[in-house]
């Protein structure tokens, strides 16, 4: 089938500082859904000029949200001049379609048009123009995807925001910055030593990650515009976990400088004296605030095994979010607040699980053994984490009913700790 | 070799001290440091390994044994340049019989019997050698969330830590740190490994 893109991902070779090695990763999207809406996406007229498959990017894109299924365009020649043939698309089984053209300008830029297309109705839902650089043209054409999603969802699209995640290989630790579906990625630090657990600020322009630099794992603060690093703590003993509270003025964080792993608070400008949230002689970590503003929830062992609880955010008491599972650990909670995202073992296989907090409903989502590190796309439809298949490491991203997930990136290192991150502002 | 009372008695000690303590024994609390991200620890290893030529006699005394890292550090043609030990500073090597890892069992912190005479020889070194630094860097092996892992290395090097204490370290010496998974001393991932993964390292700085 075609539901493929194939892209060459970067990935750092093992001794040499420049993007050499090269391995490849597709984003494949299996399953079905219940009411995706069939539409058309026949290639762009003049695509063949462009260095990017924008239609191919648009399509895996749309497909992957769960909401729409490709309908064969059989390879028909369009564009946004063109007249809709509603009868034809309406035969072929596509409730919309989407033509348009990509030119190349004098000054090596290109010119991309699109325009959808009720074909039920025989209605023109509009379209746009873009005049881009050939860097720009993934972007283009996840701004596509996020017009038709707009357009035929009502709400807003996450196709142009931005994931982060670790790689490992050689010896070398990079962390990374791509586009939402694994394109496009960006290496933003390099480390011999590990980094991990990488948290986006809510506005996405800085990234809080723990690195073992020193021998010892701290939390640093990278400024996304100017690409350096902060130190954020490097209290005696363990720093870890950074998350950031809803205003992004607070990370949230484990540290052991008083003892045991509990969770404080630090002024994310200012840094100073951390304020420690919770007291308990047990494990208390993986904090993560909820976008409300009212809950940070978190693991502890403190009932001997790990179970997530929550407390408010100025901290205090500690309740207990009873899954009905022994085992849970790295919650991530849904931008309405409605669902958290976990990982729970069973039978040692390590399973991303969702619950409903408001029906208290828990249902597994996937059918790996090694997932990690969830987190909810900015529109609270998708599911990013980390797992493994066939012994590869892979980023996936998943519909909340477990039904439609597609493979982001894989590679034979190590390839883990991905983080969705917000909206663009 | 290692039947001596005065060891199994101090085993025992430290053996009812744990179970009576429980993992609620408090570790001192100290000052924050605010030390430099440099790579501190490249001398850290060799530190410890080092200077350990001398520590084969160690095994004749007990809690002065490690004093004897003072004795010439060579015995073959050591006499000939006597200054050099005099004006020497530093601090006593760390005996060469002593290990530097210990190893725990699968979601366990508690420091396996086996391992209480390393624990205890770490805490003779410390108690007269006030002047040397110690890290304790918890690992575990590559199952499970790297963050709770990170915890719960926290948790077997604290064990340790605690360990030290009750034996009479100054909580100042001694640093607990966690590496969760991301450092393990051997790959694959099946038993064999696991087992030697899940550790706490005696670093010295």
């Amino acid at each position: 089938m075609t539901g493929f893109l194939n892209r060459r991902l970067l990935v750092l070779g093992a001794l040499s500082a420049p993007l050499t090695a090269r391995a490849q990763f597709r984003v494949e999207v299996s399953g079905l859904g219940m009411a995706q809406l069939p539409i058309a996406l026949p290639a762009l007229r003049g695509e063949g000029v462009a260095p990017q498959a924008v239609s191919a990017v648009v399509r895996a894109d749309l497909e992957r949200s769960g909401m729409f299924r490709a309908v064969e365009a059989g390879g028909a020649v369009v564009d946004e001049t063109s007249q809709l043939d509603s009868a034809l698309w309406r035969q072929r089984g596509a409730d919309f379609m989407v033509a348009g053209s990509i030119s190349a300008l004098a000054n090596g830029s290109f010119d991309v048009r699109f325009r959808l297309w009720d074909a039920v109705r025989a209605q023109d839902l509009g379209g746009q123009a873009f005049a881009v650089t050939r860097s720009d043209l993934r972007g283009v054409a996840h701004r596509i995807a996020d017009f038709i999603y707009e357009k035929l969802i009502g709400e807003k699209g996450v196709f142009s925001t931005r994931i982060t995640f670790v790689t490992r290989a050689g010896g070398r630790h990079t962390l990374w910055v791509a586009d939402a579906d694994g394109g496009n990625p960006q290496p933003v630090r390099f480390s011999p030593e590990p980094i991990i657990s990488p948290s986006w600020s809510p506005s996405g322009s800085h990234l809080a990650y723990v690195s073992f630099e020193s021998r010892k794992p701290d939390i640093f603060v990278l400024d996304m515009k100017t690409g350096r690093p902060r130190l954020m703590a490097n209290f005696r003993g363990s720093n870890s976990a950074p998350a950031w509270s809803a205003d992004g003025r607070q990370i949230v964080a484990t540290l052991s400088r008083d003892g045991g792993s509990q969770i404080f608070a630090i002024d994310a400008t200012l840094g100073g004296e951390p304020r420690r949230l919770i007291q308990s002689g047990s494990i208390d970590t993986e904090p993560v605030c909820s976008a409300d503003g009212r809950w940070i929830y978190f693991v502890s062992d403190r009932s001997g095994s790990p179970q997530i609880y929550r407390m408010a955010t100025s901290g205090g008491q500690a309740e207990w979010v009873n899954t009905g599972l022994r085992y849970n650990i790295s919650p991530a909670v849904s931008p309405d607040g409605r669902f958290i995202a976990f990982v729970a073992r069973l039978d040692n296989a390590f399973r991303l699980h969702l619950m409903d907090l408001s029906t208290r409903a828990v249902t597994p989502l996937s059918d790996t053994a090694a997932d990690e590190s969830p987190s909810f796309s900015p529109n609270g439809r998708l599911i990013l984490y980390a797992t493994q298949q066939q012994g590869r490491d892979q980023l996936m991203t998943t519909t909340l009913d477990g039904r439609i997930r597609a493979a982001l990136l894989g590679q034979n290192g190590s390839i883990r700790d991905p983080q969705w991150g917000p909206y663009a502002q | 070799m290692k039947s001596r009372p005065m060891i199994a008695m101090s085993v025992l000690a430290v053996s009812l001290l744990l179970g009576a303590c429980g993992s609620r024994v408090k570790l001192n609390e100290v000052a924050v440091e605010d030390r430099n991200i440099t790579g501190a620890n490249a001398a850290a290893s060799s530190g410890a390994a080092g200077g350990a030529g001398s520590a084969s006699g160690s095994g004749a005394s007990s809690a002065q044994g490690a004093g004897a890292a003072l004795a010439p550090a060579t015995s073959a043609g050591a006499s000939i340049a006597p200054s050099d030990l005099a004006a020497r500073k530093g601090p006593a090597a760390v005996p060469s019989d002593l290990a530097l890892v210990i190893y725990f069992d699968y979601d366990s912190f508690e420091i396996k019997p086996e391992f209480q005479p390393v624990v205890q020889g770490h805490a003779r070194y410390l108690s007269v050698n006030k002047d040397r630094k110690l890290v304790l860097e918890g690992h575990t092996d590559e199952r499970g969330g790297r963050e709770y892992n990170l915890a719960l290395g926290q948790k077997r090097a604290e064990s340790v830590s605690r360990a030290l204490s009750v034996l009479g370290v100054t909580g100042a010496q001694v640093e607990s740190v966690s590496f969760g998974q991301e450092t393990p001393a051997a790959t694959g991932s099946d038993e064999v490994a696991f087992q030697k993964n899940r550790r706490v390292e005696f670093r010295y700085r």
